[in-house]
């Protein structure tokens, strides 16, 4: 377990690596930020003093090599925007992104699971069939389309919950989070409803999927044959098989909630990662953006490492496999 | 005489398909009692394994046993509910399955597996059903039990594996025990290990043994009795030692002559032409007729009717090969 966990460490510092590389060159290939930071007035010296404050007048390979020095300190640049270290300004919205992914995902798992179980065990039935048939709803309609009917009818018409924003937030162990506090939950609820729709139908359809497939095994007609209630079937049996599937998807999909919330937030003006990205780009604020993709790269690497470990946990065949290979 | 321990009577299963209902089974008949081991043989499709289903009551739709009666230790176990079919599979009735590869949960411990299937029939305690699980592994002669019970399937060979399932299927000491080609996966030096091992338990304990194959040869040394099921069908039926010396049906006939064997080395392997006809085309006649050496007009027009013969046998064949004389019954039976 252990030569298993280093190896894969390993290799998430290799896809680091190279991700660095990529993401510096392609955000500098973008646009000129010291025009549009300098006054319009600005005579060409002007714009030469910014460009050198701001290092931009080195060659790129050197601007690299500061850039990776820099990194593996932990300082991935300033913003030209806030003065201020790229990644703190990422870091203070990162638990509103955090939470509204956790929420959805949540919401995903609590929905998604339990219907596509039910759709998976009785795949004709009338009920089976219209959990598939809702779940191509969620599939289809486009998220920021689904956020704005949300707004018109619980805020606008129903007036039960509020449009936009973030709402109060208290402090859990040195972060702010809105999750706790009534005001704040229902600030979250309906851009987490917005995300985790999508999401759920994507779940239904594995789990019903995965639930046909575990039916039809020789273990399931096995334990039918031991005399086995069907709820223990359907809850030891089957449900720890088809998990595994769910949670490689919902592991990848958690990391695009956190990095790409970016339309969802914007449509509920929710202050988190999305919406800094969006406006960074516009005003080619450079560190931001590659502060954000290295911090997005890092989620994801992380996040698959976890759910690696959880496979091997859930699915005996991978620990054994891996400490041999 | 006591009453079987399982008697199946008349039992037709049926599936509805796209070409509309298919018969897999129809009108088998058959009875097995305490310590008795029948064989049941036939071809892939022939509705072997469908019968082994049947008895459990783990037919599916799109299945269902259309007619007929099994009883086991004199209960009907058609038309139960299926609440009360839970408590008849594993406690009256078990059966194991062909791959051992794939009969056992592989994300669930070996334990896990062994103690539900006790504690679904009797309220003991976790630690009672542990030991009782731990001494059924070491009966069917797996090493150091106590470890191997806390492992996961995939840490087991193939045989391993076969072991494992066969004791938790005879957990509960079963009346019946149905094995549905549970040796044909395996190595045959395994084989015939896991065939001595079951006939020991079984007799043991006394069970009914209902064995699936398509090996005769398996037959021959395990089974008391033999029925032989062709197209959904039993064509021949009697003792072991009888049908497999003076088989009355020509397609028993092709099943022992497909055997190879020592006395017939370098000779050609008999065949029978063709292959197994496709239930839902069956033809009027006897579903055997077109590929049978011996067949006649009446055999492609009429379909057999079960024709008992001397000495507890029967077939269904308008041209039997060897008709038993009744005189060799009477020494059998005197």
């Amino acid at each position: 377990m252990l030569v298993y966990l280093i190896r894969r460490i390993g290799q998430s510092l290799l896809v680091i690596a190279v991700m660095a590389f990529l993401v510096f060159l392609a955000v500098y290939a973008v646009g000129d930020p010291v025009a549009i930071l300098a006054n319009p007035e600005a005579n060409q010296a002007e714009l030469d003093a910014i460009a050198a404050r701001l290092g931009l007048d080195r060659p790129i390979w050197e601007q690299f090599g500061i850039f990776v020095w820099n990194a593996l300190q932990g300082d991935l640049g300033t913003s030209f925007v806030y003065s201020e270290s790229a990644l703190k300004v990422i870091i203070e919205r990162l638990p509103a992104t955090m939470e509204l992914a956790f929420v959805a995902l949540l919401l995903s798992i609590l929905i998604g699971v339990p219907l596509g179980v039910i759709a998976g065990l009785k795949p004709d039935s009338l009920v089976g069939r219209s959990i598939m048939s809702t779940s191509i709803l969620g599939f289809s309609l486009p998220n920021f389309w689904i956020g704005l009917m949300l707004i018109l009818l619980f805020a606008v018409e129903l007036r039960w919950l509020p449009a936009s924003g973030r709402g109060e937030t208290v402090e859990v162990l040195g972060v702010h989070l809105s999750m706790f506090t009534w005001n704040g939950l229902s600030h979250l609820l309906l851009p987490a409803i917005t995300l985790a729709l999508y999401k759920s139908s994507l779940v239904i359809r594995i789990a019903q999927a995965g639930t046909r497939e575990v039916m039809l095994q020789d273990y399931v007609r096995f334990a039918r044959a031991k005399g086995l209630s069907s709820r223990r079937i359907v809850f030891v049996h089957v449900l720890k098989n088809m998990l595994i599937p769910v949670v490689t998807v919902l592991g990848l999909e958690l990391g695009s909630m956190i990095a790409f919330a970016v339309v969802t937030e914007t449509v509920f003006s929710y202050p988190g990662m999305g919406k800094l990205l969006i406006d960074s780009i516009n005003r080619l604020d450079r560190p931001i953006v590659v502060a954000y993709l290295m911090l997005t790269v890092f989620i994801f690497v992380i996040i698959n490492l976890v759910v690696d470990l959880l496979y091997a946990a859930i699915d005996p065949r991978v620990r054994l496999s891996e400490a041999k290979g | 005489m006591t009453a079987p321990v399982l008697d199946v009577r008349d039992l037709k299963v049926t599936f509805s398909t796209r070409e509309g209902l298919v018969t897999a089974v129809d009108g088998v008949s058959f009875s097995v009692d305490a310590g008795e081991v029948m064989g049941l043989v036939g071809e892939s499709g022939s509705g072997k394994s469908v019968t082994g289903l049947a008895v459990l009551g783990l037919i599916d739709p799109p299945g269902r046993i259309a007619a007929g009666s099994i009883t086991v230790k004199g209960r009907e176990l058609v038309g139960l509910p299926e609440k009360a079919l839970q408590k008849v599979r594993g406690k009256d009735v078990a059966m194991i399955f062909q791959d051992p590869m794939t009969t056992l949960n592989p994300v669930l411990r070996i334990d896990t597996q062994m103690i539900e299937a006790i504690r679904a029939h009797e309220a003991v305690s976790e630690k009672a059903a542990r030991e009782r699980a731990r001494d059924a592994l070491a009966k069917v002669g797996i090493p150091s039990p106590d470890e191997r019970l806390s492992a996961y399937p995939n840490q087991f060979s193939g045989g391993m594996r076969q072991r494992v399932a066969i004791a938790t299927a005879l957990l509960n000491r079963p009346a019946v025990l149905v094995a549905d080609e549970p040796t044909t996966a395996l190595d045959v030096t395994i084989q015939a290990q896991i065939l001595a091992e079951v006939q020991k338990l079984c007799a043991e304990t006394g069970t009914a043994l209902v064995w699936i194959t398509h090996d005769l040869s398996v037959i021959a040394g395990l089974a008391d009795k033999v029925a032989v099921m062709y197209a959904g069908r039993v064509v021949e039926e009697g003792m072991v030692a009888d049908v497999l010396e003076r088989p009355i049906h020509p397609y028993t006939a092709g099943l022992i002559g497909s055997v190879p064997s020592r006395n017939k080395r370098g000779r050609p392997l008999a065949q029978i032409p063709g292959m197994t006809p496709q239930l839902s085309k069956l033809p009027p006649g006897c579903p055997f007729a077109p590929r049978c050496f011996n067949a006649t007009e009446p055999c492609h027009g009429i379909r057999p009717e079960r024709t008992p013969y001397p000495g507890g046998r029967a077939a269904r064949c308008h041209n039997p090969l060897n008709v038993p004389a009744a005189d060799a019954a009477r020494e059998l039976a005197p």
